[in-house]
């Protein structure tokens, strides 16, 4: 009888053990963790990526033209002709987001490129531009050889990662803020930029 | 431009003066060697407007360029 009740115990006490060893252990795990000092933090910058894009952004104003720079800061991306055709297609720049071809008489959308700016090197520890250097890159890329920025890139059907609806959209916020560009350039007298 | 520190100041001199565009040259050649595409802003003599001229070599970049600003080579993205 007794014998039946230890072996009985025993049982019972290995499986609450199975049961509870896994909560302990965690209990033990946070305990430690709440005592364990903290790592040093003093290289870790939360300001950095701020400053950095603060930085790009002078720098894409002090490269593109005025018209563009406006665009840029009051739209969010850059309207660039294409060289190669005439003003038969152009580009929309969005930061970290492939480059657009569309048909801008018609606003047809053509192709997505796929395009990035890696640094191999990573000496800082992102491997991503800050957004204005994204588009800044890219703006350099396409307005100084735009097929060599073209054969690099993936290109993709329109719709693939950006939104037609949403290119739609911008097209439509686009010819919005030329017209009133131009109606504020008509106003101070110096003819506008004249609207696609 | 660098990845999470945006501008940063390479080398700067006079092209006019021999050691520092000889420094200038030989910095140039790293940066292309160390995958970076290089570009000079310009302006366009008729229409105007600006734009980037690219430069594979130190000759390419124009005796008056104000600034030549490398960037990290373009690749295919998804």
């Amino acid at each position: 009888m007794v014998l039946a009740l230890t072996a009985t115990g025993i049982v019972i006490v290995a499986l609450l053990g199975e049961l509870l060893a896994p909560r302990i252990e965690e209990r033990v795990e946070r305990f430690r963790a709440g005592r364990r000092r903290l790592p040093e933090t003093a290289d870790v910058d939360p300001g950095r990526d701020r400053r950095a894009e603060a930085r790009a952004r002078l720098l894409l104003k002090s490269c593109v033209n005025d018209e563009e720079w406006a665009m840029y800061r009051d739209l969010g991306f850059i309207r660039v002709w294409s060289h190669g055709t005439g003003r038969t297609t152009a580009y929309l720049i969005y930061p970290h987001k492939p480059i657009l071809a569309y048909v801008p008489q018609t606003g047809r959308l053509l192709s997505e490129h796929c395009v990035e700016f890696p640094d191999e090197t990573r000496p800082y520890g992102s491997a991503r531009l800050p957004d204005s250097d994204d588009v800044l890159a890219k703006w350099m890329a396409l307005t100084g050889d735009e097929r060599r920025l073209l054969a690099s890139a993936n290109m993709h059907l329109p719709g693939r990662q950006i939104d037609p609806r949403q290119v739609k959209r911008d097209l439509w916020r686009l010819r919005q803020w030329e017209r009133e560009r131009g109606r504020a350039g008509a106003v101070a007298g110096d003819g506008g930029v004249p609207a696609f | 431009m660098r990845p999470g520190h945006g501008e940063v100041l390479i080398a700067e001199g006079d092209v006019d003066v021999a050691a520092e565009e000889e420094l200038l040259v030989a910095e140039f050649a790293r940066q292309l060697d160390s995958g970076m595409w290089a570009a000079v802003p310009v302006t366009d003599a008729r229409s105007g407007r600006r734009e980037a001229q690219m430069a594979r070599s130190f000759e390419e970049v124009p005796r008056d360029a104000e600034r030549v600003i490398f960037f990290p080579r373009a690749s295919g993205g998804r």
